[in-house]
């Protein structure tokens, strides 16, 4: 008998059974996996040491491997850069000349928006501290949208603060080793930040899908937004500061509004994480209740006052020794 | 005759390409742009998944599926559970119509490896959807199906490195 007559036929359906039986026993295991799993949950006892052990091993791998492809990159922008800079030193001549009105513009802006808060008494936000660091792994696919960050726990980063790139709001950390952070994108399909339309004050739920442009929703009020509309933070519930650049409103091809993401504008690279903590979580809340600091003198008013009211002040003036 | 029956190793057609196949991910996940454009995401563990159905039937694929889906929810950040139950869950029909798709010709092959990818889509799909209260987008998933469907020339590959490794099986 040739072993083409197949002797070993009787083994087969057990075997099968038994390859079965394990995709079963494993299908168990996995789906028990997915029931204890607590991935959007802020306690950062969730985040736990299977995943930070695998976030160590993994962002040193992709660093190594992203480094010269990043060197390449850097080496043909440098070349680049050499045969259009004369171009390159037009436009930024032009930006430039433009900045300079801005800049006169926003100096008298924020004297002017100093001097009212003084006035008011207004309690601001602290000053927001910040770490920067380098994504070296990135998950692009329709479930998971995560990066890896090289900041972690050793400089202070916890579990829900913000990450920014240098055009907006990129997405929030969801877990913290010693060295590593991982960031939840705001395309991430466990992703929810409360924003507002710039243009209305309409607020809206941003809700990522893993696609490029995430859904507004809950989005209320009388024609709440346009297309090209600027979408910032709105900072209700604390996770998130207010007024961070989010993006731009565009339709959908579903005719939903969406929001275009500024961070998308260019590829992530460094971002910034900001330490930020909600007022309701600082731990010294006389912080808060500190006097704000003397008004500066206010400039005189511009209308003239009456002849008759005038009159007898220069007069006690003049007397005055 | 030392050469009749000799049993597979495991560590050969199970082992080897799970680590291959995670290294690629892990290489894929690298924060690249090549002409602008972000790096593919495909499920490289489907090659591995499709391929080992179709050599023979064993427990080890299953467990090794099990492994490689919690690696690669480890290195995406994705919800524990949700690659492992994707993959079994095409990996499982394809071990139930082996004796079927074994005498198919490639173009056929790599039809119903479309379908598993499908599949598979499917599952993460309606887990996502569930876990995150909103569907996922469709078109994100379609880009991933169709760079994991273009990898099928490697499960060939792999079908026919080691389908006829065991005398058993031929």
């Amino acid at each position: 008998m040739s072993f083409r007559d197949n002797p070993f036929g009787e083994v087969r359906l057990p075997l099968l059974l038994g390859a079965v039986a394990a995709c079963v026993v494993a299908l168990v295991v996995a789906f028990a996996l997915l029931m204890v799993d607590r991935r959007q949950t802020y306690q950062t006892g969730a985040y736990n040491a299977l995943r930070k052990a695998s976030d160590v091993v993994v962002a040193p791998v992709t660093g190594a491997v992203a480094a010269p492809v990043r060197w390449a990159g850097g080496v043909a922008e440098g070349i680049g850069g050499y045969f259009f800079a004369a171009s390159e030193n037009r436009r930024l001549k032009a930006e430039l000349a433009a900045a300079r009105v801005w800049r006169e513009r926003a100096i008298a802006l924020a004297d002017e928006n100093a001097r009212y808060r003084a006035l008011l008494g207004l309690a601001v936000d602290p000053p927001v501290p910040m770490v920067t660091g380098r994504t070296v792994s990135e998950s692009r696919g329709p479930y998971a949208n995560t990066r890896l960050v090289n900041v972690g726990a050793a400089q202070g980063v916890r579990v829900g603060h913000p990450v920014l790139s240098e055009n907006g709001l990129v997405g929030r950390v969801i877990g913290v080793s010693s060295r590593v952070s991982r960031v939840l994108m705001l395309t991430d399909t466990a992703s929810r930040t409360p924003v507002m339309i710039q243009r209305t004050r309409a607020r809206a739920i941003l809700t990522g899908d893993g696609g490029w442009a995430p859904g507004l929703a809950y989005l209320r009020g009388r024609d709440p937004a346009r297309v090209g509309d600027l979408v910032l933070t709105s900072g209700d519930g604390g996770v998130l500061p207010r007024g961070i650049t989010v993006g731009r409103v565009v339709r959908g091809v579903d005719g939903d509004w969406r929001v275009q993401l500024a961070s998308d504008s260019a590829p992530i690279d460094f971002v910034r994480i900001l330490l930020f903590e909600d007022f309701v979580k600082l731990e010294d809340l006389r912080a808060l209740e500190r006097p704000a600091p003397p008004p500066p003198p206010t400039p005189a008013p511009r209308t003239d006052p009456p002849a008759a009211a005038v009159a007898p002040a220069q007069k006690s003036r003049g007397a005055a020794p | 005759m030392t050469t009749l029956a000799q049993p597979l190793r495991v560590s050969r057609w199970v082992g080897g390409p799970l680590l291959a196949a995670l290294a690629v991910s892990l290489l894929l996940a690298a924060p690249i742009r090549l002409l602008g454009l972000p790096l593919p995401e495909p499920v490289t563990l489907m090659v591995p998944a499709f391929a080992w159905a179709m050599i023979r039937p064993a427990a080890a694929p299953a467990f090794a599926l099990l492994l490689g889906g919690l690696a690669l929810e480890g290195l995406w950040g994705a919800p524990a559970g949700l690659w492992a139950i994707s993959l079994l869950a095409a990996y499982l029909p394809i071990l139930v119509l082996r004796n079927i798709l074994a005498a198919q010709s490639p173009v056929v092959l790599w039809a119903w490896y479309g379908l598993a990818c499908l599949l598979a889509q499917l599952v993460g799909w309606l887990i996502s959807a569930w876990i995150a209260g909103a569907p996922p987008s469709l078109a994100a998933a379609g880009l991933q199906w169709l760079a994991t469907v273009l990898l099928f020339p490697l499960a060939a590959l792999l079908i026919e490195r080691f389908r006829d490794a065991d005398v058993r099986f031929r």
